[in-house]
């Protein structure tokens, strides 16, 4: 079996892994971080997104193979302790969750889209966040959280 | 509006959702048990076939595979029971087939279980699977619901030459028929419910756990009724008596009703836990969550409604086949007829009402209830007619409605489908949404969209539904095999912290919030000395779950009436220590006080009195402060409301976009609004997916076309606008916090909103109506076929 090496929330991990171990399976039942979720098996739904190389990448659509060598950060690695994220705060702030499936990755590409565009329109929002399906949100108060944490990430 | 930071009517910010921000969320498929081992499902591939044999040789060998499982090896087990029998209109009871956990014989859906793989790993287990030979004798599919029943198809199955599971009616049909006959105007319309799948974005998991110490049993399930799924897959298909089999839904990540069934994966393995001597997991991908979970909807319908000169309803009369799928799901038969017949008379006076509904049994997945179920279905087919009556009287479409209301003063509100209505005001919530939605400023916004081409529509709909779904008596008098109460156990703890268990399940509705908010106002205590503990048969002693917008409405008041007698108690206690009458004392704000008098005592005082009880009634009373209760309501409870939408179409490509969408609701008392509006605004997208882009496509060999993300049209951030919503409120009569429910209104209201936007953007072309969903290439084809 293949070995693997990569940096994941900070930390140097290795470990050998079968060659077909999708990243995301690696995290969650190698590393045990399951707040990187799969919804979809087909990267459509973006509960799986994780940052590598300090940018979204859905890890359902990446071999773990493929991130040897990379810095990977998880939901899990996002804030530390008590402490939260910019954006996990806005997302509780604006009740921009509910059942939390979609959450983590909902979090981790809205960090992304953040980083890239400091300031999005509502309509820069929808369209960023086009590749993570939420089922229970309506996307309402996940838009107004996007927004807010985008500001509280400029501050 | 409660002013207290924490209380009833305060927008708490969730108590949940650190653990989720942080994905530090327990799901199902993130527990990982000592020697787990893996189960993988080999599905039919065929919608109706026979099965001639299966090798599982070759699999058997493969690496790190440890069993493979048959029928054979459940034959000691029942199979799957249906939660509620409809009779027929002669009385005889529904056709009820055996639902096996694993297909005898025959398998009848694509998706349908054969056999198991028990693996080392999860990867093996699916290699393995691939790797079970079945040899099948294909047989020909049903599909269609007109071709199901008309005599010359197949059958599912040999009990139902016809594929009729039932035959029900509700209504006089003969006086029905008389008021159309006397009609001025009667106004037809047929239409499909579309067939749609409920996606909860955690897919199904289940963990079985059988300990050779005891002969205890574990089941970690995604469930919405944990104690639901004891009950039914203990007594019904393992033999595992209730002290023997734990039931464990813990987070679990959105039902929309989905969720609410027992499943063949959860006795698949419990009963391969105990086989194996070692924990087995399955989870499911999407595409078998496609091809198992239950779907919703699937109705064909043709209604009539009879009007007089001046658009008052004088009947209703509809004819519905309720798609069953291949197999009876728990809840399944009552969703067409008592979720569905008994809506059809909405927030109107309509004095007659008949309805027909034929069940019918198909080679596709099991359809059962979905987010609303029967009741969008009902909603749908009112609020369409309606429309096309109004249109056809050349009356506002909110005129005729205005017409035909119940008014404030006469509820309670008997109607001739069987509900007693208890409170309501619809031109609140009529008026509340017109002037939100500046209804009355349409034609200028319409105009303006013209100049850049484009067709404005507005549509309407106006909403009722039953929620808080009981009583007892009632839902068992028409077939349901299970009472519908709830039960709550309020714990206080020694030193005054407080335990809830309730019976019902949050999967994303934010019970541990809104419920604590409950109890900090009813018993002055701080939020954070309250834990409300859910989901766990093991811990609470008994519930009937979250579906139907019951948890507040049933088991919200479940812990009002547990909260009663522990203040009821503790004022005993505190009479005691205060050297006063019982009848004197007087419970407020957290202190227990003596009227009249400066004397008082605190609550946490005399929580630890009954529980170091050195001064203590005991003549009187039991030490400790714990009180369980069980409440079974008096009746539904009857959110509604009214909803607007506006749309753009370009004629050019049929592509219609969703400008606004208005909810104005009455869900009675409302506990925390940030919550209560963050489920309508879930169920609008719901019913807006259903209305522009979800639906289960089965071709005619009974392949389900849409078995992915890649095909199965979610509605994702850009398909949809922001919201504005309002609450009036008349307070549900017969509880005691005065509140009805708001899980599914969204999902209800909005999808005859947004067709009737549709159908009022292309008026200029004649055209009558859009089948749901009604996707670009359905819009652009009716343009051009009204232009040809």
């Amino acid at each position: 079996m293949p070995s693997v090496s990569m940096t994941v929330n900070g930390q140097a991990v290795s470990a050998e892994v079968d060659g077909r171990t999708l990243l995301a399976d690696f995290i969650r039942e190698q590393l045990y971080l399951t707040g990187t979720h799969i919804g979809c098996d087909t990267s459509q739904c973006g509960a799986c997104v994780v940052h590598v190389n300090g940018e979204a990448a859905k890890s359902c659509t990446m071999l773990a193979v493929q991130a040897d060598g990379c810095d990977v950060t998880t939901i899990e690695g996002l804030s530390e302790g008590d402490d939260l994220h910019p954006m996990q705060t806005a997302f509780r702030d604006n009740h921009g969750l509910q059942c939390g499936f979609c959450t983590p990755g909902m979090i981790m590409s809205a960090v992304d889209l953040a980083q890239r565009n400091p300031n999005p329109t509502e309509a820069e929002i929808r369209k960023g966040l086009e590749g993570n399906i939420c089922r229970c949100t309506g996307y309402h108060n996940i838009v107004k959280a996007v927004a807010q944490g985008a500001a509280n990430m400029r501050s | 509006m409660n002013d207290s930071v924490s209380g009833i009517g305060a927008r708490v910010l969730r108590r949940e959702d650190f653990r989720f921000i942080k994905g530090q969320g327990k799901y199902v498929d993130d527990i990982v048990l000592p020697r787990q081992t893996y189960a993988a499902i080999v599905r039919s591939t065929h919608a109706h076939a026979t099965i001639n044999s299966i090798d599982s040789s070759a699999a058997a060998a493969m690496p790190g595979v440890l069993r493979v499982l048959t029928s054979a090896d459940f034959e000691a087990f029942g199979g799957l029971p249906c939660g509620w029998l409809v009779n027929n209109q002669d009385g005889s009871p529904m056709v009820e087939p055996k639902h096996p956990i694993l297909a005898e014989g025959k398998v009848r859906h694509v998706g349908d279980p054969i056999a198991v793989v028990i693996a080392n790993s999860r990867g093996q287990a699916r290699d393995a699977a691939d790797a079970v030979m079945v040899d099948y004798g294909e047989l020909p599919a049903v599909v269609n619901m007109k071709s199901a029943i008309a005599g010359s198809a197949a059958s599912v199955h040999e009990e139902s030459a016809n594929n009729i599971c039932f035959d029900w009616a509700l209504g006089d049909k003969a006086e029905v028929d008389a008021a159309f006959a006397g009609a001025a105007h009667v106004t037809r319309l047929e239409f499909i419910n579309n067939r749609v799948s409920p996606n909860a974005m955690e897919p199904r998991c289940a963990i079985g756990n059988f300990d050779t110490s005891n002969g205890d049993y574990t089941l970690y399930t995604t469930s919405q009724n944990p104690h639901v799924i004891r009950l039914l897959m203990g007594a019904f298909v393992l033999s595992i008596p209730e002290h023997k089999l734990r039931v464990y839904a813990p987070d679990v990540g959105g039902g929309f009703g989905s969720k609410i069934y027992h499943y063949a994966e959860e006795a698949i393995v419990t009963v391969a836990a105990k086989l194996m001597r070692r924990p087995v997991k399955w989870t499911s991908d999407r595409t078998e969550a496609f091809i198992s979970d239950a779907h919703g909807r699937d109705h064909v319908t043709t209604a009539e409604l009879a009007l007089d000169a001046d658009g008052k309803f004088l009947g209703l009369r509809c004819d519905t086949l309720a798609n069953m799928g291949a197999y009876l799901s728990t809840f399944a038969p009552c969703v067409p007829t008592y979720l569905h017949a008994t809506l059809l008379a909405g927030q109107y006076k309509t004095p007659l009402i008949y309805a027909h509904v034929r069940a019918v049994f198909t080679n596709t997945v099991p359809v059962d209830a979905y987010r609303g179920a029967g009741r969008p279905e009902a909603t749908y087919l009112l609020e369409r007619i309606i429309d096309k009556a109004a249109r056809e009287m050349k009356i506002d479409p909110a005129e005729i409605r205005r017409r035909n209301f119940i008014q404030p003063d006469e509820f309670p509100y008997q109607t001739p489908v069987a509900l007693v209505y208890d409170t309501g005001n619809y031109e609140a919530t009529l008026s509340a949404a017109l002037a939100a939605s500046d209804y009355a400023g349409f034609e200028a916004r319409k105009a303006e969209a013209k100049s850049r081409g484009k067709l404005r529509g507005i549509g309407l709909s106006c909403y009722i539904e039953a929620c808080g779904i009981a009583p007892s008596a009632v839902v068992g008098s028409l077939g349901a095999r299970a009472g519908l109460y709830e039960a709550a156990t309020i714990r206080v703890n020694p030193t005054g912290s407080i335990s809830v268990l309730t019976g019902s399940h949050s999967h994303g509705q934010g019970h541990e919030t809104t419920f604590a908010q409950v109890v900090a106002e009813k018993l002055g205590q701080p939020i954070e000395n309250i834990d409300i503990v859910h989901g766990d048969t093991a811990r609470i002693p008994f519930g009937m779950g979250t579906y139907g917008s019951r948890s507040i409405a049933v088991g919200g008041e479940a812990i009002v009436k547990a909260i009663d007698k522990i203040v009821a108690k503790g004022k005993k206690i505190a009479a005691h220590l205060m050297e006063a009458s019982s009848d004197d004392v007087v419970f407020e704000g957290g202190q227990f006080k003596v009227a009249g008098t400066d004397k008082e005592i605190d609550f946490g005082a005399v929580a630890l009195t009954a529980y170091v009880p050195h001064n203590f009634p005991f003549e009187e009373l039991e030490p400790g402060l714990e009180e369980t209760a069980f409440y079974d309501p008096a009746n539904f409870t009857y959110p509604a409301g009214s909803y607007v939408c506006e749309v753009e179409i370009d004629p050019e490509t049929g592509v219609v976009e969703v400008c606004s969408m208005h909810a104005s609701d009455d869900f009675g008392e409302i506990i925390n609004p940030m919550i209560v509006e963050g489920q309508v605004h879930g169920g609008l997208v719901q019913g807006i997916g259903q209305a522009l882009l979800e639906q289960a496509v089965y071709d005619d060999s009974g392949q389900l076309l849409t078995a992915s993300y890649n095909d199965y049209t979610m509605p994702r951030a850009d398909n949809v606008p922001s919201f504005t919503v309002d609450n009036s409120v008349t307070a549900c009569t017969h509880n005691s916090l005065g509140v009805k429910g708001c899980g599914e209104a969204g999902a209800i209201g909005s999808p005859p909103a947004v067709i009737n936007a549709i159908v009022d953007a292309l008026e200029d072309y004649g055209i009558e109506h859009i089948e749901m969903p009604a996707t670009p290439r359905k819009v652009w084809r009716a343009i051009h076929e009204a232009k040809n």
